[in-house]
């Protein structure tokens, strides 16, 4: 039985989603890719210079195919496609269904084959709810939740703030 | 009336409160078995909703650990059993309607502005609160790790 009171929020590692350079500020997001302010959220973050951290914090009754999209992510990391599979959930949250899935999967050129048995396997399932546990125990309540700096920034994460968090990240 | 949160070591407030069905549940319901009480603010506001959605996410882990959550609000059964199926959880819901608050009130957590504060309780199953907490104000959504804090300090040895 997983351990799910309070802790920090794990640093990152090498089993994390990351992108950027090593040398730019760290931010570390909880996201669903159903969520849309997740969505113009990962848009804002893309914008700068960052080195970015993405863990899964699907909420089922609050986003149904929230848990679906973020195993078609995982199954697209298998085959070395994470980000590109990121950006394309992100990219039209009204499709989020299994052809929607299948259609970004063949997009990407993936083994369709491999990415459909890895979207349902019990290890994808067990990478996403490792990425949600690990929120839940750093106490994250909403998503988007960012961590930089040593603070956590959550909900609707502006522009201003955006900026006042980049600063604080430096 | 407590005017704060009954703290662990006590045992539970005598208190009557509504199940959907419209049977009562008492504080004779909540022994033999351990139970979080979570005391919400208002169906269908935005905090609220939130708290449900993440806590849902979280049922079977709380069970698991031997427990059942319940939401405990003032708003009327069909108003919660509405509030419920609009989030499509299964945490069931308790109403403390009429007399208005006054389970909330034994709990001490009913806000002076007519509604329960957002607050924590976990009795044990011999009655007696193991472990409770109020956030600091009804607009702060306490994390599910708070939960499980709470489970963990008052686990049977």
């Amino acid at each position: 039985m997983s351990d799910l009171g309070s802790a920090p929020v794990p640093p990152v590692s090498d089993d994390d989603h990351v992108t950027g350079d090593a040398e730019d500020m760290l931010v570390i997001e909880y996201a669903d890719f159903e969520c849309p302010f997740c969505a113009v959220l990962s848009e804002r973050l893309k914008s700068r210079r960052l080195r970015r951290v993405f863990r899964h914090f699907p909420i089922r009754s609050r986003h149904p195919r929230a848990w679906a999209a973020a195993c078609a992510a995982e199954a697209a990391a298998l085959q070395g496609r994470f980000w590109e599979m990121h950006d394309l959930l992100f990219a039209d949250q009204a499709r989020l269904d299994d052809p929607h899935l299948w259609a970004r999967a063949q997009s990407l050129e993936l083994d369709l084959d491999r990415f459909e048995a890895d979207r349902r396997s019990e290890a994808v399932g067990a990478r996403v709810r490792r990425d949600f546990e690990s929120g839940v125990r750093a106490a994250v309540v909403t998503t988007p939740t960012l961590f930089a700096g040593g603070q956590r920034y959550c909900g609707q994460i502006r522009e201003h703030a955006l900026a006042l968090l980049t600063q604080t990240a430096r | 009336m407590r005017d704060s949160v009954v703290p662990p070591g006590t045992l539970a407030p005598d208190f009557t409160l509504r199940r959907e069905d419209g049977s009562e549940f008492k504080r004779a319901d909540l022994e033999g078995r351990r139970t979080v009480l979570v005391f919400y603010p208002f169906a269908f506001s935005p905090v609220c909703t939130d708290q449900l959605n993440l806590y849902e996410e979280v049922r079977e882990d709380i069970h698991k650990r031997g427990a059942t959550i319940y939401g405990v609000s003032c708003d009327a059964s069909y108003s919660q059993k509405a509030f419920r199926e609009s989030l499509g959880i299964a945490i069931e819901q308790l109403s403390d309607f009429e007399p208005k608050g006054q389970a909330c009130r034994a709990f001490g957590v009913y806000h002076p502005g007519g509604f329960p504060q957002r607050a924590l309780v976990i009795v044990g199953p011999d009655g007696v609160v193991s472990w409770s907490y109020q956030a600091p104000s009804p607009g702060d959504l306490p994390g599910a790790n708070l939960i499980f804090d709470g489970l963990a300090a008052s686990a049977p040895a």
